[in-house]
């Protein structure tokens, strides 16, 4: 587009300020990880509302194991690190090392899913199911929506990967994992507040 | 202010997200050992770990997130914290209002936190 078929008197930009594409992209992702974080805080706060609300059921002490909860923290804790390292040899140009760390990041997050339908799977077997109290309906909402989320991002790190391994490092897909960067540590920080606020507080 | 307009993208160094990592195995690895060998009381206990939190939640957004006031042009900033806002008015906001309605409209059940039918 010519700056001179356009009159003085416009009422638009007519040259925009050029940011490269990717630019925009990440902070449009940014605001769409933003809005995912109020779609947790209605969750948390259901959960904050309803996490006495046994109706006869068990109670968190009773049904929470710590341990299992250390050992997911501490997954999903190593595979942020680890994407960050994926980002780094990414930065200095490494294809190998990039699939490498994310395929690491990957099977970290499909141990992290792994465990919680365990952790699940136990609790319905011993009766507690989502049906059973407020209290169970609002964890269960909250904890498996993160759950789908990681889900959906190791579905996501897994296209990476093939992209990767059919074009390389170009710029668009060093944008995708900039993008997928930002998911996966997000949902790293949603988690501080699963783990507190539900496991540890509720068993205190 | 540096002109790299490519300085908005989440880059980070092997320092930064090193040095993230230590202070959040610090901060989840204590909440953990206060809660399972009951250090403190309840109370102290909940204050350190939400404390904990939110500190573990500012470390992440910092060192993994990348947000300062240059990226993006603070617009990543802005948004951050108008979110926080939001997030605190939702979370604090439910629970005030519902732990009133609560202990208003159920005397029976106290106030919600002990409801054993």
């Amino acid at each position: 587009m010519s700056a001179e078929t356009v009159p003085d008197t416009t009422f638009f930009v007519t040259e925009e300020e050029h940011h490269d594409a990717g630019g925009a992209t990440l902070l449009g992702f940014w605001i769409y990880l933003m809005s995912d974080a109020l779609i947790f805080a209605t969750l948390f706060a259901t959960y904050g509302v309803l996490s006495g609300s046994f109706a006869g059921g068990p109670s968190p002490r009773e049904i929470f194991e710590l341990p299992l909860v250390a050992l997911n923290t501490a997954i999903l804790l190593v595979s942020s690190i680890t994407y960050g390292f994926a980002m780094i040899a990414m930065q200095e140009g490494k294809l190998g090392g990039t699939k490498a760390w994310l395929a690491i990041t990957g099977l970290l997050g499909a141990a992290f899913v792994g465990i919680e339908l365990y952790e699940f799977s136990t609790l319905i077997h011993e009766g507690a199911t989502p049906q059973t109290s407020a209290f169970l309906s609002a964890f269960f909402t909250l904890v498996a929506t993160h759950g789908l989320h990681v889900s959906f991002g190791i579905l996501w790190l897994v296209v990476m990967l093939v992209q990767l391994s059919q074009r390389g490092l170009h710029p668009e897909n060093q944008r995708r994992l900039m993008c997928l960067s930002m998911f996966w540590h997000f949902l790293d920080v949603v988690w501080i507040g699963v783990f507190t606020f539900v496991y540890l507080l509720g068993v205190l | 202010m540096s002109h790299a307009t490519h300085a908005a993208a989440p880059h980070g160094s092997r320092r930064t997200y090193l040095i993230g990592f230590l202070l959040s195995v610090v901060l989840t690895a204590g909440p953990f050992w206060l809660v399972i060998n009951h250090v403190f009381d309840p109370q102290t206990t909940a204050l350190a770990i939400i404390v904990a939190a939110v500190v573990q939640i500012l470390v992440h957004t910092v060192c993994f997130l990348h947000v300062n006031t240059s990226s993006e042009g603070g617009w990543t900033l802005l948004a951050y914290a108008f979110t926080a806002v939001l997030v605190l008015i939702v979370i604090i906001g439910s629970l005030w209002i519902m732990y009133h309605l609560n202990s208003n409209m159920m005397p029976m059940m106290g106030s919600g936190m002990d409801a054993q039918p």
